[in-house]
């Protein structure tokens, strides 16, 4: 009996001591946006009383009521770094989203968030212009993928990587009104069977393949549904190498990627077509990343719907994706 | 002593007349010794796992992380397509299992023989066994998954399957050929020497007298590398396969939930145990073996 009482005794103890550590431990409290005694500066741009047609109709998040001047004003909105703007990204960052510096600053790979080149480098500096910081006021981190809609708190104020609106998403991050409408599309090697495929049903009986978690995933499963199970890669380089080495017919990505892809990433790459939502349903778009409940979330969403009715939207997607949106559309 | 109203009695003279030491007389029945440990035993898991339980269950994150990790409705809605993608792992492990075997014990022998003429084979198995024992899985996989399809050489295969199984049984057979070796050592110089005498070849003698012992030493080792192997076969999820582990992380990223990751680990789980008790088991018995001096 002795030699079972001692131990039970101790580990008793133990966790008893443990116990006590535990429940003392509280929660940490999730940031509060306190509003320091700032003068208010310019008032963001007002929004217009009814959205833009360009909207998504059916499928759009509620848009967060109008936020008064004072909660959006730069002195007072509960950043990440008091009077600064943190934002994310991945690394590498893509082309044409964001496009290299001749040297990148490290530790930027391939694209360099912080010359506002590129698609939605532009699109970040112009947002973090409007909610009042300066460009040298922005800071950038690197934030993987995967990680960026993930619940949990975020290191970022404002994540901005081709992250698509998605229901499961918006219900643990707080995703932001779109700021482009986005269509996916295949790209196979130029002397692959694939690339005379006009309709999806000519493509059922190929390989595919894309990166785990994306709606490109998604698009192979649900709009496509080949006979053959996807293949799924940790990135779309992976994918690319796969497609290189004959062991997937084609690679689902977004349109500008797909672009980006077949001219710089693979030799003898083409675009076989781009998936168009059908009229009645609400196409996919890209939305900013924040933290769930972030109390940027409206004045993000308020400075993108003035962006989109004053145009400034659409000249900076003409700036830097107008010709990467010409590709075959595939029947369904 | 007392009585059993508890009150002091003369203990008289002692039971088996004069002369004898004073031994107790056995008093009503109690309980056993054995069955007085098991009482004791299960009293003190339920103590113990239910402080454990409890402190876990007013813990205050424990309805996030009861949502996060241990949700009802997506473990059995995720639990088919993860049991039905564990298959490709049992294939890969099942068919790598017997290569490695087999290549590991050739790579084992060649280390070990003997002579000058000999020694460019022991440097090549040597340095086989240095530098696959040095790489990471992933490295491996991705250069032979990626990089042989892409030379574009003629008759190569190029299913990314054939380059896990090809991968594994490098990387493991490095390691068992190692395994082996400490086995080969183990059995006395005196019985490959007796061996010789009696008129056998190195080989024969290897084959019939060496090997058959220093296999039977190492069998626990062997199947501790196997239990490995079942884990190290998620390394066919980077160049595109889904299995078990890329079919939780897509059910993962689809609901943000992770209890999909529990499920998987419950089926490595529910595979690993049994093994490990087989390999206890045969323990024991060759312990009881050699310590009985069975023949």
């Amino acid at each position: 009996m002795r030699t079972l009482f001692r131990p039970a005794a101790i580990a008793l103890a133990t966790l008893l001591v443990a116990a006590a550590c535990t429940s003392a431990a509280s929660p940490t409290p999730a940031p509060s946006a306190a509003p320091s005694v700032a003068p208010v500066t310019a008032a963001p741009v007002t929004a217009a009383p009814s959205l833009a047609a360009s909207e998504a109709p059916s499928a759009a998040p509620s848009v967060a009521p109008s936020p008064t001047p004072e909660a959006c004003a730069p002195g007072s909105l509960a950043t990440v770094t008091p009077g600064r703007l943190t934002i994310g990204t991945d690394n590498p960052a893509y082309p044409p989203y964001f496009e290299p510096s001749d040297p990148n600053p490290a530790p930027w790979e391939l694209g360099d968030p912080t010359n506002a080149n590129g698609f939605e480098s532009a699109v970040a500096y112009a947002v973090a212009m409007k909610l009042g910081f300066t460009p040298d006021q922005v800071d950038w981190v690197y934030v993987p993928f995967t990680n960026s809609y993930a619940p949990g708190p975020k290191t970022f104020d404002f994540d901005i990587n081709q992250v698509s609106w998605k229901p499961e998403r918006a219900e643990v991050v707080d995703l932001s009104r779109s700021y482009y409408f986005v269509n996916q599309s295949v790209v196979t090697k130029a002397d692959s069977p694939l690339a005379a495929a006009k309709t999806v049903a000519d493509m059922k009986k190929f390989k595919f393949g894309a990166q785990v978690g994306t709606t490109s995933y998604d698009t192979i499963v649900n709009v496509i549904a080949p006979t053959q199970e996807p293949a799924v890669y940790d990135t779309n380089d992976a994918a690319i190498e796969a497609l290189k080495a004959g062991q997937i017919d084609g690679i689902v990505v977004d349109l500008p990627t797909a672009f980006y892809m077949t001219a710089a990433q693979l030799d003898n790459g083409v675009i076989v077509g781009q998936f168009i939502s059908p009229a009645d349903k609400a196409g996919e778009y890209f939305s900013l990343v924040l933290a769930k409940d972030s109390p940027l979330t409206p004045c993000v969403d308020q400075v993108l719907l003035g962006m989109r009715s004053d145009g400034s939207l659409d000249t900076i997607t003409k700036v830097w994706l107008s010709e990467k949106v010409n590709a075959p559309v595939i029947a369904p | 002593m007392a009585g059993p109203t508890g009150s002091a009695i003369d203990p008289g003279p002692p039971a088996g007349g004069p002369g004898r030491s004073s031994i107790p007389i056995a008093g009503p029945p109690r309980l056993g010794s054995a069955a007085r440990s098991t009482l004791i035993a299960v009293a003190s898991t339920v103590v113990v796992f239910g402080v454990i339980g409890w402190i876990v269950v007013n813990a205050p994150g424990w309805p996030a992380v009861q949502k996060s990790f241990l949700n009802g409705p997506v473990f059995w809605s995720s639990l088919p397509s993860i049991i039905r993608a564990f298959w490709v792992n049992v294939q890969l492990f099942l068919i790598a299992e017997v290569l490695i075997l087999g290549f590991g014990l050739v790579i084992a022998v060649l280390r070990s023989l003997p002579g000058p003429a000999f020694v460019p084979i022991r440097f090549l198995s040597t340095a086989y066994v240095d530098i696959f024992r040095a790489l990471p899985g992933v490295l491996v996989i991705y250069i032979l998954g990626f990089g042989i399809p892409g030379l574009g050489l003629p008759g190569v295969p190029n299913q990314p399957f054939f380059y896990a199984v090809l991968a594994l049984t490098l990387i493991y057979s490095a390691y068992v050929s190692e395994v082996y070796r400490a086995g080969i050592d183990s059995v006395h110089p005196s019985q490959d020497a007796a061996a010789r005498s009696l008129g056998l070849s190195r080989f024969q003698s290897l084959r019939h007298v060496v090997l058959p012992q220093a296999v039977r030493r190492v069998v626990p080792p062997l199947l501790n590398d196997f239990i490995g192997l079942q884990k190290d076969t998620v390394l066919v999820s980077y160049i595109g396969v889904v299995e078990i582990f890329r079919q939780s992380q897509i059910k993962q990223a689809a609901t943000f939930n992770f209890t999909p990751y529990i499920a998987t680990a419950l089926v490595f789980i529910v595979i690993t145990i049994p093994l490990a008790r087989l390999t206890d088991w045969l323990v024991a018995r060759d312990r009881k073996r050699q310590l009985s001096g069975a023949r």
